[in-house]
C-alpha cells in the first residue's frame, strides 16, 4: 500500500481532539460529515464559515494533499473517534507526528487513517521542506514501513504491528476477528468463573 | 510483578503473534455521545450484544443542569439521550438515565454504586475512565470502535504498554489537595509525559488519601498522555466499598477481600520509569495555559518564554494570547468571572464538603458567577441531606443538577468567550468550557477561595484567617 502526497503541516504542539472536532459538534448519531468542521475553531473567526482565519494552514491556498504533518502529542485529550472520522471525512489518509497519544492512535487504525510516528529531526525536516516548497511531495510505503522526503531523499522507517499492518492492508476489522474467536472468549469466561 | 502485570495477565484470552492480546473486559460503561454509532454497527453486523449484564449506562454529557424533569430543550442533545434510552432498551442494557435515582457522571456512579472493584478491567468510551483505576483495577479510555468491539465480544485488541510508577512520599501541607498532586505532576512531566505507559501511584502520601481523592489523581492520568493510573487497594478501598449497592456481600465479601489483598506490586517489581515525589514540595497549583501541563504553583509566575525550547515557544505564545496572559506574570490576583465546582475530576461529596466547610459564612464577590455541579443524583440527595445547599445558598452559590456541565460544555453550561473561569475539571484546552473560555484549573479549595475574593487567591492564607 503506497501513499504519494503532498502535505499539509500543523506545526503546533499538543494538538489535542477539542480543536480538531469541538465538543458541540459530537452530537450526531451517525460517523458521516465531520469534516466540515474539523478544527473549526482554528478555521473560522466567531463560528462563521464566511470568515476563515487566514493564517489558519487549512485555509492557505498553498498547502493541501492527503497527509497531515502535525507537531508532537498530536491527539492528545479526550477519546472521541469523531477526531479521526473527522480528518479522514475530509481528505486525510495520514497524519506524521513525532509522537500521538494511545487513543488517538487506536482510533485512527480501525478508522484507516495510517499514523506515522518518526524522530522530531524527521518531522522538522518535513516542516522545513514544505515551507520552502508547498509542492513537495512525502512518499509512505506500509508494506515496508518506510516514509521518504522525497525532496530530500530523506527516509525514515516506522513502526506498526504486524496484525495491524495486515488489517490495514486488507481492509479487515478487529471485530470480524474477534468474533471468529468467539468459542475460545467463552472457553475463557467459564475458567475464569464468569 | 507488579499490580498491573497481575491485573493484565488475569485477562489475557490469546497472545496474537507478533500482535496484540485478545483482553477480556469485566466492566462497560457507556454513555449518549461515544454509543449510538457502536449500536448502529451492531445493527449492521445483524449481532446482539455479547454480555449486557457486564454493560452499564447513563446520561451525563449532554444533560441539563436545571430542571431536568423537564424535556431536555436542545433538539440535538435531547435526540442523544433518548437514542440512548432506545439503544439499551433494544439491547438489553440497564440504563441510569434521567430522572433515575442513580443516574450521574459515569465515572461518580460506578465507584458509588459498587460496579467499580479491585482486579477488573473497565472501559468507557471516555478518556476519564482511568478514575475507576483508583480502585486496583486497569480501566482506561476507548474509542467507538472499540466500544462496538466490547458489545460484540467482550474483548479488546491490547498491546501491553510500559510501565511507570509515581511515588509520593511526606505529607501533604494544609490546604494542598489531591488535585494539586496531580496537577503538580504533570506541570513536571508535562501533557505528553507518560504517553504509552500506564501508572501505578504509590507511596505514603498516596495511601492517606480517601477513596475520593485517589480517585482524583487517576482520574487526570490521561492528562499526561498516561493509558491509565492506578492504586494498590487496601483497607480504605475496603471501607469504602463495603454495604455499597453491587459489592459483593456476606462470605463472598470476605472472599472477594482476602483476594484483593494479593493485589500489589512485589517488592521485587521492576518498572519501565519511576519518579519520585516529596509531598512537602506540593503547593495549590493553578494553570496558566491551555494544557493541563502548563501549570504553576497558585504563589508562582506564568514562565518566561527564555526558558522553553526555541520551538516550544509558538505554541507558548498561541496558548498565553488565547489565554489573554502575560508571561513573566504572578499568576495571583489574576480576577476570575466564573467558578466551576464539578466534573468527573472534583464533583464528589467530599469536594462538596470542603467547599461547604470553607465558604461558610462568606459570600462570593460580587460579579462572580459560581456553580456547583454534583457528579450524581446520589451526591446531590447527600448534600441537601448534609444541610450543604443552605451554606451554598447563603455564599450565593448555585447548587446545579449532576451532569458534566460546564467541564466540556456540551449541555448550556458554557463560559462566555473571553472570560476567565477557574474549574475543578480536568482541561483548559481552547475552548473546552465554551468557545473562547479561559480556563484556570485548580482544586475546589482554590476555587472556592477564588469565589469568595474574585481573583486567584492562595487558599491557605484564608485558612489561617479563618
Amino acid at each position: 500500500m503506497t501513499i504519494h502526497s503532498t502535505a499539509v503541516p500543523l506545526e503546533n504542539e499538543n494538538v489535542d481532539t477539542d480543536q480538531i472536532i469541538p465538543a458541540r459538534f459530537l452530537k450526531a448519531t451517525s460517523r458521516d460529515g465531520f469534516g466540515k468542521n474539523l478544527f473549526r475553531d482554528w478555521r473560522y473567526n466567531d463560528d462563521d464559515e464566511a470568515r476563515p482565519k487566514t493564517d489558519f494552514v487549512l485555509n492557505s491556498p498553498v498547502f493541501s494533499g492527503k497527509i497531515l504533518v502535525a507537531g508532537k502529542n498530536f491527539g492528545c485529550g479526550s477519546s472521541r473517534e469523531h477526531a479521526a472520522w473527522a480528518l479522514k471525512d475530509y481528505g486525510f489518509d495520514v497524519v506524521v507526528s513525532s509522537f500521538f497519544a494511545d487513543i488517538f492512535k487506536n482510533n485512527a487504525l480501525n478508522n484507516f487513517l495510517l499514523p506515522v510516528q518518526v524522530n522530531d529531526d524527521f518531522v522538522q525536516n518535513l516542516f522545513d521542506t514544505i515551507q520552502q516548497n508547498p509542492a513537495a511531495e512525502i512518499d509512505i510505503q506500509l508494506e515496508n514501513q518506510t516514509i521518504t522526503n522525497v525532496s530530500t531523499g530523506e527516509q525514515a522507517h516506522f513502526d506498526i504491528n504486524a496484525y495491524k499492518k495486515t488489517c490495514f492492508i486488507n481492509g479487515y476489522d478487529d471485530i470480524d476477528y474477534l468474533l471468529s474467536i468467539r468459542e475460545e472468549i467463552e472457553t475463557y469466561e467459564q475458567v475464569i468463573g464468569y | 510483578m507488579t499490580l498491573f502485570d497481575k491485573i493484565w495477565n488475569r485477562h489475557v484470552v490469546k497472545q496474537i503473534e507478533g500482535g496484540p492480546s485478545v483482553f477480556y473486559i469485566d466492566r462497560h460503561f457507556i454513555h449518549e455521545v461515544t454509543s449510538p454509532q457502536a449500536f448502529d454497527g451492531l445493527r449492521k453486523r445483524g449481532i446482539g450484544l455479547a454480555r449486557p449484564a457486564q454493560t452499564i449506562a447513563t446520561a451525563d454529557h449532554n444533560v441539563p443542569t436545571w430542571d431536568q424533569h423537564l424535556p431536555i430543550k436542545e433538539a440535538l442533545s435531547r435526540m442523544q439521550v433518548e437514542k440512548l434510552t432506545e439503544n439499551c432498551k433494544e439491547f438489553g442494557v440497564e440504563l441510569y438515565g434521567l430522572g433515575h435515582s442513580y443516574q450521574g457522571i459515569v465515572h461518580v456512579i460506578g465507584p458509588e454504586l459498587g460496579i467499580t472493584q479491585p482486579g477488573m478491567t473497565i472501559v468507557c468510551g471516555d478518556s476519564h475512565t482511568s478514575t475507576h483505576g483508583a480502585f486496583g483495577a486497569i480501566a482506561f479510555g476507548i474509542g467507538t470502535s472499540e466500544v462496538e468491539m466490547v458489545f460484540a465480544t467482550q474483548c479488546l485488541m491490547q498491546n501491553k504498554p510500559k510501565q511507570m510508577r509515581i511515588n509520593i512520599e511526606g505529607t501533604l501541607q494544609e490546604g494542598v489537595t489531591s488535585k494539586d498532586i496531580i496537577l503538580y505532576i504533570i506541570a513536571q512531566i508535562s501533557a505528553g509525559g507518560a504517553t504509552g505507559y500506564f501508572v501505578e501511584y504509590a507511596g505514603s502520601a498516596i495511601r492517606s488519601l480517601s477513596m475520593e481523592a485517589r480517585m482524583t489523581i487517576c482520574n487526570m492520568s490521561i492528562e499526561m498522555g498516561a493509558r491509565g493510573g492506578l492504586i494498590a487497594p487496601d483497607d480504605t478501598t475496603f471501607e469504602y466499598m463495603k454495604g455499597r449497592k453491587f459489592a459483593p456481600q456476606g462470605a463472598d465479601w470476605d472472599q472477594k477481600v482476602a483476594e484483593w489483598r494479593q493485589l500489589h506490586s512485589e517488592a521485587d517489581a521492576v518498572f519501565d520509569h519511576e519518579i519520585h515525589i516529596r509531598a512537602e514540595d506540593i503547593q495549590p497549583m493553578v494553570t496558566y495555559g491551555t494544557n493541563p501541563g502548563m501549570g504553576i504553583p497558585v504563589t508562582g509566575s506564568i514562565p518566561e518564554e527564555t526558558v522553553l525550547e526555541e520551538k516550544e515557544r509558538p505554541s507558548f505564545r498561541k496558548a498565553l494570547d488565547y489565554m489573554g496572559l502575560q508571561a513573566g506574570k504572578a499568576i495571583k490576583g489574576q480576577k476570575i468571572d466564573y467558578v466551576f465546582i464539578g466534573s468527573c475530576t472534583n464533583s464528589r461529596i467530599e469536594d462538596l464538603r470542603q467547599v461547604a466547610q470553607f465558604v461558610k459564612g462568606r459570600q462570593k464577590a460580587d460579579g462572580v458567577e459560581v456553580w456547583i455541579v454534583p457528579g450524581s443524583k446520589q451526591v446531590e440527595a447527600q448534600a441537601r441531606e448534609e444541610g450543604l445547599h443552605h451554606i451554598f445558598e447563603a455564599a450565593g452559590f448555585q447548587l446545579r443538577q449532576p451532569g458534566c456541565s460546564a467541564c466540556l460544555g456540551m449541555n448550556e453550561d458554557k463560559i462566555p468567550a473571553g472570560k476567565y473561569c477557574i474549574s475543578t475539571s480536568n482541561r483548559n484546552f481552547e475552548g473546552r468550557q465554551g468557545q473562547g473560555a479561559r480556563t484556570l484549573l485548580a482544586s475546589p479549595l482554590t476555587a472556592a477561595a477564588a469565589a469568595i475574593t474574585g481573583v486567584v487567591t492562595d487558599v491557605r492564607d484564608m485558612l489561617t484567617a479563618n
